[in-house]
């Protein structure tokens, strides 16, 4: 009885940790700012947001996330790093960002911008996460 | 902005900035961490290119 009382309350409180981890990926530093941590949230969002954008504006690529005509699956894993960045890689989408000109001279340092940023960001939610257990 | 070495500190930089404020608490702390691992990032790939540069690639 008491098992089941003790699983009871802890639903809200799962729920409410998936719910974070979800505001973390989809928007970098959220996580942090949710659980009072505004400086650090504000710094992530803007280090972490400039990062991305900034390996859009040098050309660098949004990689497919499946098959496509030049289907490789490093590429892919690139593209599911890149999805770690949460909403801005929608966005980039949307608006059509991303093409990545190979040719040009900064081409490979903004896939590289690009990747860390997702791959950080998926750090930043493991950050929050333990925050939210009471590990940190 | 194509210079090799301005993106190369760039980058360091904003990895730098997000280990730090990931694995410290305090800001003097982070600050500290920062600098270290943005100028070990800066070092080692200046070494590692000197040491790549006789290299036929």
């Amino acid at each position: 009885m008491a098992t089941v009382r003790a699983r009871a309350a802890e639903r809200p409180q799962s729920a409410w940790i998936v719910l974070l981890c979800v505001a973390a990926w989809a928007i970098p530093g959220a996580g942090h700012l949710w659980q009072g941590r505004r400086l650090k949230g504000v710094v992530l969002l803007i280090t972490l947001s400039i990062m991305f954008i900034l390996g859009l504006a040098i050309e660098g690529r949004i990689f497919p996330l499946g098959p496509s005509t030049s289907w490789d699956i490093l590429a892919s894993l690139m593209g599911f790093s890149e999805l770690g960045i949460g909403v801005l890689y929608f966005i980039a989408r949307t608006l059509g960002a991303g093409e990545g000109r190979v040719l040009a001279v900064t081409y490979e340092y903004g896939n590289a911008f690009m990747i860390a940023a997702g791959l950080l960001n998926l750090l930043v939610v493991i950050d929050a996460y333990d925050i939210a257990l009471g590990r940190k | 902005m194509q210079s090799h070495i301005l993106l190369l500190a760039a980058f360091a930089f904003f990895v730098s900035v997000v280990f730090a404020v990931l694995s410290k608490d305090d800001p003097k702390d982070q600050l500290r961490f920062g600098g270290l691992l943005f100028a070990g990032f800066l070092a080692t790939a200046i070494v590692l290119g000197w040491l790549m540069f006789p290299f036929p690639l």
